[in-house]
């Protein structure tokens, strides 16, 4: 392999043992044997879909490796073509099948903006506080599968068994488990049942009561911490340069949040929260982040139960829904990193072109850089703590 | 289970024999998942929740290998670049062999039925024993999936006939499937559907 595969490394400060790996490389140049090809997938149950990646190995460490995608690749961008606005939510509900609800959200907002409509103050405490629901059970299976992945079994249940309860209120408010489709443009399909709003409360003391049992269990834990800490490290100005948004980033020191910095939308300019940034980088410092990140959004949904409005959740819409000609870029901030739509219009029933910007495609842009170099069994954690869904990688 | 393993028997199977061959086969399946969307997450809650806990129904998930699986369970889209080593992965699955198709994509392509890179259904390329409809489905729908294919594997034949035409990887016509609104097509309508996997 020639040095010019991958960009060259930038200079970044490493506690000193951090990379140690890489000077016992200068053995392996004497004992010099040949490479051994791996192939990873394309179904592995640690890259959560069909990531196909092929690595390179000299004895235990990884020389390079090449992810190969496309394996769900469903055509997204030409299928929003021969579909009415409708339609579409319910295929974009697919694109990032864990946080379905949030898929929806800058779609819908797409749609609304070319069409000067704009959803009732009620609506957008429900879509924001659906989104972050979304966000908690995303994130539940992260907090659990991740410690799956370093062979810590317990946590998964535990992961699986809360994020039921999540699941449940999805489902109570929208008939839904799992893909909601409950946006309509112009507001929402309906209104919250009778309770939903004292039961979410509830389930949100629980699930904030299991992320501390995930901290006490996973974080704190010293098997963990030796397989995390100091691996993976993605310097902050690098993973910005590859794209990589979201938690990911956070968890390099970036400062950045969309829901904070970006273009206002929904009620998140009302709402009082902390994002939540880590300085390592490390696969140590993702799972922090995503933990405190599912304890804020935890906070952010009693907060938003407090403050809802009453009154009606659709804006008065036309019922054939034609969208006028134009162009519009919205982008949000989803459970895992920034997703974007481009639609135009030709003022039809269904968009010209909608071009759809996922965050997982960009997070696991760095792989071949961060990959090389590191031990086979940091690939699986790496690929663990870098939580990418692969429908949001190949759409 | 020397008695199935060449395939062929001299004669018909006591039915005592056969009852009893057919209850150790159904609670022992080892079901190899191959995940691949949305009802991947479904297939792990069934497996890994403990709201649903499939092993209580005598499934055992997660073999090393396919070579050691019984039961195959497809869940999520199939597309065509996919499509090469599902047939890999089902020619590698010792006989006799089962496979679920789970939700719309793998039965029929489900929304992405004008899509250019889907597999309009996983039973283009493997013979598919029960469909569990839905998009994705409950982990509910996938445990009675599996009861319908332990009930079907209690019915099966011993004989050679029924044998001999599980073991070319075809659905035995005279195995009925259960009536539920689980089970979508007919197994005539399937059976002129599918052909043998070498074939």
């Amino acid at each position: 392999m020639s040095s010019t595969d991958n960009p060259p490394m930038p200079e970044i400060q490493l506690e000193p043992g951090a990379l140690r790996h890489l000077a016992e490389a200068q053995v392996n140049v004497e004992l010099d044997t040949g490479d051994m090809i791996l192939n990873l997938g394309p179904q592995h149950p640690a890259t959560h879909g069909t990531l196909r990646l092929v690595v390179r190995l000299d004895g235990e460490r990884v020389v390079s490796a090449d992810p190969v995608i496309g394996y769900m690749h469903r055509g997204y961008e030409k299928l929003a073509e021969y579909r009415t606005y409708p339609q579409i939510t319910t295929l974009v509900n697919r694109i990032d099948w864990l946080s379905s609800f949030a898929n929806e959200v800058p779609f819908v907002d797409a749609a609304e903006r070319l069409m000067c409509v704009e959803a009732p103050p009620r609506a957008q405490y429900i879509r924001t506080v659906l989104t972050e629901l979304s966000r908690i059970s995303t994130f539940y299976l992260f907090l659990g599968e991740m410690a799956l992945q370093v062979g810590a079994l317990t946590p998964a249940f535990y992961g699986f068994r809360d994020r039921e309860y999540v699941l449940n209120l999805i489902e109570g408010a929208t008939g839904g488990r799992f893909h909601p489709n409950f946006n309509r443009i112009g507001g929402l399909k309906d209104d919250l049942p009778w309770g939903w709003i004292s039961e979410t409360r509830e389930v949100m003391k629980k699930m904030l009561d299991g992320c501390d049992e995930f901290e006490d269990l996973v974080a704190g834990n010293e098997i963990f911490q030796a397989r995390t800490r100091s691996i993976g490290i993605v310097p902050g100005e690098l993973g910005a340069a590859y794209g990589m948004s979201g938690s990911n980033l956070r968890a390099s020191g970036v400062d950045w949040d969309l829901r904070r910095d970006g273009r206002p939308y929904l009620v998140y300019p009302e709402l009082d929260f902390k994002v939540w940034t880590h300085p390592d980088g490390d696969s140590y410092a993702r799972y922090w982040v995503r933990l405190q990140e599912t304890r804020e959004s935890c906070r952010m949904v009693l907060q938003l139960l407090d403050q809802m409005p009453s009154g009606p959740i659709t804006a008065k819409v036309p019922r054939i829904i034609k969208v006028p000609a134009g162009e519009v870029w919205t982008e949000v901030e989803n459970p895992l990193g920034q997703m974007g739509y481009y639609v135009v219009s030709k003022g039809a029933t269904g968009p010209f072109r909608v071009k759809i910007r996922s965050a997982s495609f960009s997070n696991v842009s760095i792989m071949p850089w961060l990959l090389r170099g590191v031990y086979v069994p940091d690939v699986i954690t790496i690929l663990a703590s870098l939580y990418f869904i692969l429908g949001d990688i190949d759409r | 289970m020397g008695l199935v393993e060449n395939g062929t028997l001299s004669k018909p199977a006591a039915k005592p024999l056969t009852w009893l061959l057919n209850y150790s086969r159904k609670y022992s399946l080892w079901m190899f998942q191959w995940g691949l969307a949305c009802c991947a997450i479904e297939m792990a809650a069934a497996l890994a929740g403990p709201r649903y806990d499939m092993m209580r129904l005598g499934v055992i998930p997660f073999p090393a290998s396919p070579r050691q699986a019984d039961l195959v369970v497809i869940s999520g889209t199939v597309t065509d670049k996919m499509a090469p080593a599902i047939k890999r992965l089902y020619e590698q699955i010792p006989d006799p062999k089962y496979v679920i198709s789970m939700g719309s994509c793998s039965n029929c392509g489900g929304p992405y039925w004008d899509s250019y890179s889907v597999t309009k259904g996983v039973d283009q390329i493997i013979p598919v024993d029960v469909y569990v409809p839905g998009c994705p489905p409950r982990p509910e729908a996938l445990l009675q999936g599996i009861v319908m294919l332990q009930e079907r594997i209690q019915n099966e034949g011993l004989g050679n006939d029924e044998l001999a035409a599980r073991w070319r990887g075809e659905v035995p016509g005279d195995v009925a499937m259960v009536s539920t609104p689980v089970a979508l097509p007919s197994p005539k309508a399937r059976a002129s559907k599918v052909g043998a996997p070498d074939a």
